[in-house]
């Protein structure tokens, strides 16, 4: 039998969207003011959904112990009051939350094996949200 | 297609514990969950339900309809009980919230299918805020 586990948590970074490709109008049109220079922040919540068969002893997709490891470790422990753009993953990628939210997707896919990840969504605030499966 | 989600909560209390292993294990696998006087949640389902609007009501489904199958065949049965020890479902099966979602699917599935031009799509089960659990039915 099939079923999907999931758990959000919360991380606060700033960034700023901004390209090189860009000139200084052409951000400024873009990104509006998520384009001042200095930057902002975002209480940002990520949700993992785990995807599997439910083990029949545990009656667990995956134990949350494992997501709240691989989570912590991969995705908490390296964006948290950080500055987005910074971070390598970023050096030449807007950090949307689109393209951060693929990037968590890339940082935690594999971690849960024998489940799947299935779905990495993002808030970046209550009113913005983007999903990534794969 | 469009997808109708209506949600509902019911108060429970449960632990997890596998009679197949030692105590040891079962408090090293499920940590404070296995505590064998239970604990309680706040749970929230959520029930989506798939279908074409009716082109005479506007409806995928009568929402006071979607209520009330609900309340009939889960939260009659789940709301403010011990789910390890009053509901049959989890007499064998342990209450986490896999098996709950797919224990309100097996609730909800018929009565809803049942229903012209409607099926069940999704459950979402919410043990706290930042934990749930959802089932689509075997693929």
């Amino acid at each position: 039998m099939r079923a999907s586990f999931g758990r959000r948590y919360l991380f606060s970074a700033s960034h700023r969207l901004h390209t090189d490709a860009l000139s200084v109008d052409e951000n400024r049109a873009a990104f509006g003011k998520c384009n001042n220079p200095h930057g902002h922040g975002h209480n940002y919540v990520v949700e993992v959904l785990v995807g599997g068969e439910v083990d029949p002893e545990t009656g667990m997709v995956v134990n949350l112990t494992v997501v709240d490891d691989a989570v912590r470790t991969r995705v908490l422990e390296r964006f948290d009051h950080t500055h987005l753009n910074l971070d390598p993953m970023f050096v030449n990628r807007v950090p949307t939350t689109e393209n951060l939210c693929r990037t968590i997707f890339q940082l935690l896919d594999g971690a849960f094996v024998p489940a799947k990840l299935e779905c990495v969504r993002v808030e970046e605030t209550e009113n913005n949200f983007f999903e990534c499966y794969g | 297609m469009i997808f109708l989600t209506r949600r509902a909560t019911f108060s429970a209390s449960h632990y997890y514990w596998n009679d197949g292993w030692t105590a040891e294990k079962n408090e090293q696998v499920f940590g404070r969950c296995s505590n064998r006087n239970g604990h309680g949640h706040n749970y929230t389902l959520e029930i989506t339900v798939a279908g074409e609007p009716d082109p005479v009501t506007g409806f995928v489904v009568d929402l006071k309809w979607l209520k009330d199958v609900i309340e009939q065949e889960v939260l009659a049965s789940w709301d403010h009980r011990h789910l390890n020890l009053e509901v049959p479902e989890f007499a064998k099966a342990i209450p986490t919230t896999e098996n709950i979602a797919i224990a309100a699917w097996k609730r909800l599935d018929g009565p809803i299918s049942r229903a012209a031009g409607a099926r069940l799509n999704r459950v979402r089960v919410y043990e706290t805020p930042e934990i749930f659990a959802e089932y689509r039915g075997q693929a």
